[in-house]
């Protein structure tokens, strides 16, 4: 056992230094920002075009889906939460909250990203393409393949692993089983559905354009 | 009383038939509406200061900076100055504010001053657990002292499994709004009809002004029952903010540290046995935790109860962590992996096959034949005898093979459950259940129920579940689920369809008990063409609808559903001796299952199963700090669960047939997950050699291991 007084700071306070506030830190070009090693060198690099905003919300332009929307976010906010919280797109969800498991993938300008660890502000100017996207009509063929081979169980995973499985399939149209494995090892699953997962984009890839197998 | 019996196996339609979940697509093209999606008008974003401190007392907190905040609409002091906390992540405040950055700010600025008081954060070590670990009294069965003396070989062990998480991937959490004495809640639950009853008792409000809805939950794994903390609090300071609504959902941090876990369990084991391998006595010696509570002795040995001679100890050590809870199959996963480890060593001293070991002792089992047939079935699907190799023979290269199995055996049965159907003067079914799907696949298996029972396609009936307004379902825990609501749709919808067949029967020319509903139409049993199509059956109700009841009563379910299984789980891994990476190359799951209403989703739950054991075995384990108190990988980053290409070839045998299927439903949510990190285990032990004490099987305990070999 050990005691020890209160005076020694605790390893990650909530008004300490988290990645996440490293980032939103960097992003507005100097807010809140904490002691440590990563911080000196957000200190050192020189804010994005050398312009400083917020820390109050600023208008913030998204072109989401086709569609041109400008939000007045803080600057802090990330694209995770300006989907969800500002905009009611939930289809991408928040679990690590720390580029960890791919819940909340969405594309920009086509690649897949962790939309928790981009900052709305940075994705300005950028096609971001989201579930609600892919899905507005006729279901895209990987969340059609996600069915057919229940590809889901609790479905808390489904649309980052489908955006994530929709982006691989974009630009490696024709995997084998060993590429499907490693390209989509960037989402986690708990209940544990990896099984269809795998069965699912491989039919995916015979159902998409582009694919050798169409 | 209508025959409610299930209909024989070849005469289903539906049931027993690979079906496609119901709710498939509403999740894959993310417009599955979880309750941490819901934004209700006027919602507010509540945020929680918790402690830092594992064991502290709070000597004063100043919550003004954040009440003097704009857009904060409620703080509030969950645990006062004076009062001790016993764990990191307990909860100290809670906020509510517009924004959800505004939120996470005003937490920052409530100012709390602990006195830190000595804590205790591991149970590894039962020497340096002092006096938080209770003993509790030796049990004695037969005479063990005589047994062990007697015996021709005795192999003894120490194994340890850790406290893991649940990791549900929704955390925790609700949006609550509480006007007056009304409260509106939107949980993250496995307890829909019955989450309300908790939280009205803690808020002080009449039960029935509760309404609880959820339609879709991103898991819970047995974590999610309670109203919780959270839950009170949301609906205070939704009371406190003037009855606008309040989401509150743990961060992941939090969610890892306080939202409950499966108690750790470690032993000293010795097994007595006869040179053919008949074991003859068993000894433990074994501690656990499951927070400040301790945690109890799993139930060992595990299956094999009937061992004559046994002795049994075991402590319970309290330490300052969050508490556990229910955690898929509680107590099973870490009683398999102490017995069937300390099993294989014993086998491995014999330089006996494991298959054998087990088949032999069977006898010691509630189900003896059950094993036997499923060790054989496991065996041939695993190419066991082929590929099988005594311990630690497995060639000079530096990557080593191995197999292993292990047993599980659980109850399931049916939960009391209630289910309306309303048949309408137009056709159409609505069938009601204050149920949940936890993505296990209830609602496809209640519908399949009620389009077998009524004659119709699926898409003919209309299911409504996740609302406390529908007639009460149980929680869904202890794999009672599919069970309660297959009996009460099945009771439901066939009191609903008598009604029907006596309104029906005079247009036939007929009496009720002579007709039957099969390919939407209700036909004479004798005479199939003479018939009317459903709909025009349906219109003869003129302005009347029928509304049904059907109950499933857990004390006496009448055929419908039934309690007990067992079965194997076999594994063949591959362990790189230089670097300790140990791989799954493929696992099998043999499991006695009852009747099987989806083989799709029953399927998919042992897959499911089988990759959870997975992380269990190699990767899953809270890793606390002594020093700090504190949980070291409260992220999703450290605290490590498998990956698309971390599970090799899984593959699946459910034990279908007409003598299991006539114990009518029983569920497998479960059992399949117990086994599977002792047969993971164990094919490390055969591949390298020796035993790895304690999992998960991590590259450092595989590599310390081998060293305690060579040295």
């Amino acid at each position: 056992m050990s005691s020890r007084n209160d005076s020694e700071a605790p390893r990650k306070s909530k008004a300490g230094f988290s990645r996440r506030g490293f980032i939103r830190g960097a992003g507005i070009g100097g807010g809140v920002l904490g002691t440590g090693i990563l911080e000196k060198q957000a200190l050192a690099a020189p804010p994005a075009e050398g312009k400083f905003v917020g820390p109050g919300a600023v208008p913030i332009t998204l072109k989401i889906n086709g569609k041109t929307q400008t939000l007045k976010l803080e600057p802090r906010v990330t694209l995770l939460d300006a989907l969800r919280n500002h905009l009611e797109l939930t289809g991408a969800k928040r679990v690590c909250d720390r580029a960890t498991c791919g819940a909340c993938t969405v594309t920009l300008n086509g690649k897949s990203v962790y939309s928790c660890t981009v900052l709305a502000i940075d994705a300005q100017g950028k096609n971001i393409e989201t579930i609600e996207g892919i899905s507005n009509g006729k279901p895209h063929p990987v969340s059609t393949a996600f069915v057919n081979h229940d590809a889901q169980q609790c479905g808390y995973c489904t649309p980052g692993f489908v955006m994530a499985a929709k982006a691989f399939l974009d630009h490696n149209p024709n995997p084998t089983y060993e590429q499907v494995k490693e390209g989509l090892c960037g989402n986690l699953c708990r209940c544990g559905t990896y099984f269809g997962v795998r069965q699912a984009v491989l039919e995916a890839a015979k159902q998409v354009k582009g694919g050798r197998n169409a | 009383m209508p025959d409610y019996n299930w209909p024989p196996m070849d005469k289903r339609r539906v049931i027993g038939k690979p079906t496609l979940r119901r709710d498939g697509l509403e999740k894959s093209t993310g417009k599955a509406k979880y309750s941490s999606d819901l934004k209700p008008p006027g919602m507010l974003f509540g945020a929680l200061l918790t402690s830092p401190y594992a064991h502290a007392r709070i000597t004063s907190i100043d919550t003004s900076g954040a009440e003097h905040m704009d857009g904060v609409k409620a703080v509030r002091v969950i645990t006062p100055a004076g009062q001790e906390v016993q764990w990191e992540g307990t909860e100290i405040a809670a906020v509510a504010a517009v924004t959800e950055e505004l939120a996470n700010d005003a937490v920052r600025k409530i100012k709390v001053q602990y006195e830190v008081l000595p804590h205790l954060v591991s149970e590894v070590d039962l020497a340096k657990a002092g006096n938080r670990a209770k003993a509790a009294g030796e049990q004695v069965t037969g005479d063990p002292d005589k047994a062990f003396q007697e015996a021709d070989v005795v192999s003894e062990g120490t194994y340890g499994i850790p406290v893991i998480t649940h990791c549900c991937l929704e955390p925790h959490g609700n949006v609550v709004q509480m006007q007056g004495d009304h409260v509106n809640l939107w949980p993250s639950t496995q307890n829909v009809s019955g989450i309300g009853g908790d939280l009205g008792k803690s808020l002080q409000v009449p039960i029935a002004n509760v309404h609880t809805r959820m339609q879709f939950i991103g898991g819970g794994f047995g974590s999610k029952f309670a109203a919780d903390r959270w839950g009170v609090e949301a609906g205070l300071l939704s009371k406190a903010a003037g009855g606008q609504p309040v989401k509150l959902f743990l961060d992941r941090a939090t969610e890892l540290q306080i939202a409950g876990n499966r108690p750790s369990a470690f032993a000293q084991i010795k097994v007595a046995a006869k040179k053919d391998g008949t074991i003859t006595a068993w000894q433990s010696s074994s501690w656990a935790t499951g927070g400040m509570a301790g945690g109890g002795m799993p139930p060992i040995p595990y299956v094999f109860t009937e061992i004559p001679n046994k002795r049994l100890n075991h402590t319970a050590v309290a330490i300052n962590t969050g508490g556990a809870r229910a955690w898929r199959a509680p107590n099973h996963p870490q009683a398999s992996f102490l017995t069937c480890s300390a099993f294989e060593d014993l086998a491995a001293k014999l330089k006996m096959d494991p298959v054998e070991l087990f088949s032999k002792n069977a006898d010691y089992t509630a189900r003896a034949e059950v094993y036997r047939a499923q060790l054989q079935k496991g065996a041939e699907l695993m190419d066991w005898k082929k590929r099988w190799h005594p311990r630690g023979e497995s060639g000079s290269g530096t990557v080593k093979q191995g197999m292993g199995l292990a047993v599980n055996t659980w109850g399931g049965g049916g939960h009391a459950s209630q289910c309306r159907t309303t048949i309408n003067p137009d056709g159409s079914v609505i069938v009601e259940l204050g149920s949940q799907d936890l993505g296990t696949g209830t609602r496809t298996v209640i519908t399949m129920v009620a389009a077998e029972t009524l004659g119709l396609p699926l898409g003919a009936i209309t299911l409504r579940i996740g609302d406390s307004d529908y007639p009460p379902s149980g929680a869904s825990g202890g794999s009672t689920t599919v069970g309660g609501v297959s009996s009460s749709t099945r009771k439901s919808t066939m009191n609903a369809l008598e009604k029907l067949f006596a309104t029906v029967a005079p247009a036939l020319s007929t009496t009720p008990d002579q007709l039957v509903a099969v390919d939407g139409r209700i036909q004479m049993k004798s005479n199939p063409s003479k018939s009317l199509p459903w709909q025009d059956a349906c219109r003869k109700l003129g302005t009347n609808k029928i509304s049904e009841m059907g109950e499933n009563n857990p004390r006496n379910p009448g055929g419908l559903n039934s309690s007990g299984v067992g079965g194997v789980s076999m594994a063949d891994v591959s362990v790189d001796t230089e670097t300790g990476i140990v791989k799954m190359n493929k696992f099998v799951a043999v499991q006695d299952c009852g009747l099987i209403i989806n083989p799709k989703t029953a399927e998919s739950q042992i897959h499911g199963a089988a990759i959870m054991g997975i992380c269990g075995a190699l990767m899953e384990e809270r890793i606390m700090d002594q020093q700090t108190g504190r949980q070291l990988n409260d992220d999703m980053e450290f605290y490590k669960l498998a990956g698309i290409d971390d599970i090799g070839e899984i593959v699946v045998h459910l034990d279908i047939a007409p003598q299991h299927d006539k114990r009518g439903v029983i569920g497998l949510g479960e059992p399949p997950v117990i086994g599977v990190i002792a047969s993971i285990g164990n094919a490390v032990a055969n591949a390298i050699g020796v035993r790895v004490p304690h999992v998960p099987l991590t590259p450092d305990r595989v590599l310390a291991a081998l060293e305690g070999r060579n040295a």
